[in-house]
């Protein structure tokens, strides 16, 4: 499975996005490539990935998807991106 | 010893309590003014971090009163280099659950890669803790350095 964490550098706060959510997925013992981006990989990164996790600013940058678009509030809180994971893996 | 993945060192320079800012923009040049003063980056870098928050919205708020300003790796950055800036007066960056913002952390990194890794630790610091809060209420330098874990 793959997961795409989406910022405006593809260095900064999805940087923060990748390392919790490997975190909270190795909590879940979920096995998952998570691959930090900015908006202009992600055309290349769409089609296979599962789960997209983001800010609110980017969703209007995402558009039409097949993937589960999550928009995390707080990129500290590993219980909220724990929620909102299981959600979408469930 | 070699600890790579440790952040760099946050001098007196790098470090303003209390500053006074009008709106996100100056509070950000604040910081990368820090950053320029701790000898981390050229003074384009706050440009840069500015233009980044232009083009892709205030998504620099990852946490309640905390904004995580920072560029690209590029010749404006001469090394890794952190920089805190604490306001006053909190401001508005225009996000929707994180607003105001009481804490700007700037971050430069030498390339892509270290900056990831410089992200890594940063979360380390801030999961799950009251660090923003924390800093927020700091006092002096040392008390910064303290609750980041970095020598000066």
């Amino acid at each position: 499975m793959k997961i795409l964490t989406l910022c405006g550098a593809g260095i900064g706060t999805s940087g923060i996005l990748k390392v919790n959510a490997e975190r909270v997925l190795q909590r879940l013992g979920i096995d998952a490539d998570v691959v930090a981006i900015d908006a202009s990989m992600l055309a290349a990164q769409l089609d296979d990935a599962q789960v997209i996790l983001t800010g609110p600013e980017f969703v209007e940058t995402i558009g039409r998807t097949f993937a589960d678009v999550i928009v995390v509030e707080n990129y500290f809180d590993t219980a909220e991106l724990q929620r909102k994971l299981e959600v979408a893996l469930g | 010893m070699d600890r790579p993945t440790e952040l760099p060192p946050l001098p007196d320079e790098g470090i303003v309590l209390a500053a006074r800012a009008r709106d996100w923009r100056e509070a950000v040049e604040t910081a990368g003014r820090a950053l320029t003063a701790s000898g981390a980056t050229d003074a384009g870098y706050a440009t840069d971090m500015i233009r980044m928050i232009e083009a892709h919205g205030p998504y620099v708020v990852v946490a309640p009163g905390l904004a995580l300003a920072h560029a690209r790796p590029g010749p404006a950055v001469r090394r890794d280099g952190l920089a805190i800036v604490t306001l006053a007066e909190p401001v508005e960056f225009g996000h929707p659950y994180n607003d105001p913002v009481r804490v700007v952390l700037a971050l430069a990194g030498a390339s892509s890669a270290r900056h990831l890794q410089l992200v890594a630790e940063i979360a380390n610091i801030f999961n799950d803790s009251d660090a923003v809060e924390r800093l927020a209420e700091a006092r002096d330098a040392a008390e910064v350095r303290g609750i980041l874990g970095v020598p000066a």
